[in-house]
């Protein structure tokens, strides 16, 4: 048992490193276009809704501390302790989502979405716009993700519930807790990188 | 592999201790960004995260209790990372040393 656990933690690290590399495409992306055009992009950051960045950092960062808690009440043998700690997850992750979804609105009414509504008359516009693509891709993409660890989490519930897991057999739960913590983590990179580039230089 | 790494439980107050050093983290990310370090402000942003997510591998992930070969996987993955970043931008960043010809 023990050696399959470590199996599969091994095959879901293989995993997580090619969402590395996927993830590192995208970040590759934005490291160039920033070094193209440094102006445009502080400008860009500074639209961005630092307070809703934050507290998304952190309801991501309390969703990890409860899938923690989670795989180890699942380590304990405690069924009501992990059924706790899931349904927690998946409040906290879908949290992250409605604020996620208020950021978009707001960036759909200030014209800041690329494409023929973007505002034009802002300062080097269509390298902001350039800025707007790739933030739309790679909160977007994260966004994904937060959807699928969050579709994960309710099977784990499910099989949670039916007592499915004992502290000889945790291995779903602690694989998709791998995932979970990884969607944190892309999370703990993204938010320096978009939210607060320019936040010295005066927010508007 | 080896049993003294089985049925290693983690207890509570570390990993709480973890999260509230994730948040003090996040809090300090804030106010350096609003600090001008000139070239040093994104640095500085990006060894913060770089704590935090250590922090998250190695507690969180608890990739401290994997096994050697897990460990060698994990670091991998982010090495391979900086060799995408290091190569990308040391074509990118050199291109203007060197005239073209027929430019």
């Amino acid at each position: 048992m023990e050696q399959q656990l470590e199996a599969s933690t091994l095959g879901m690290w293989v995993f997580l490193v090619t969402e590395v590399m996927f993830f590192g495409g995208m970040f590759m992306v934005y490291i160039l276009y920033r070094v193209l055009y440094p102006e445009a992009w502080v400008m860009g950051s500074n639209h961005l809704n630092v307070t809703l960045g934050a507290l998304n950092t952190g309801v991501l960062i309390c969703s990890s501390l409860t899938m923690a808690l989670a795989v180890r009440s699942a380590q304990i043998g405690s069924r009501s302790g992990q059924v706790v700690n899931l349904i927690l997850t998946i409040v906290l992750g879908s949290v992250f989502l409605i604020v996620k979804y208020f950021e978009y609105a707001e960036k759909f009414e200030h014209h800041l979405v690329p494409g023929p509504h973007f505002d034009m008359s802002l300062p080097e516009a269509p390298h902001q716009q350039l800025f707007f693509s790739i933030y739309f891709m790679l909160t977007g993409v994260h966004a994904a993700h937060m959807v699928v660890g969050i579709g994960l989490m309710l099977v784990i519930l499910t099989m949670a519930m039916r007592g499915r897991f004992s502290s000889s057999y945790y291995t779903p739960v602690e694989v998709s807790g791998l995932y979970w913590h990884f969607v944190d983590i892309v999370w703990i990179f993204l938010f320096p990188l978009l939210y607060l580039l320019g936040a010295h230089l005066g927010a508007h | 592999m080896s049993t003294e790494h089985a049925h290693v439980i983690t207890p509570v107050r570390t990993y709480v201790a973890i999260f509230a050093a994730l948040l003090v983290l996040t809090g300090l990310t804030y106010l350096v960004a609003l600090q001008d370090f000139g070239v040093m402000n994104t640095p500085i942003a990006l060894a913060v995260a770089l704590v935090k997510a250590s922090l998250v591998v190695i507690y969180f992930m608890g990739v401290r209790y994997n096994t050697p070969l897990t460990k060698v996987v994990v670091v991998a993955g982010f090495f391979w990372l900086l060799i995408l970043f290091g190569l990308t931008l040391n074509d990118y960043m050199t291109r203007h040393w060197m005239g073209v010809p027929g430019r």
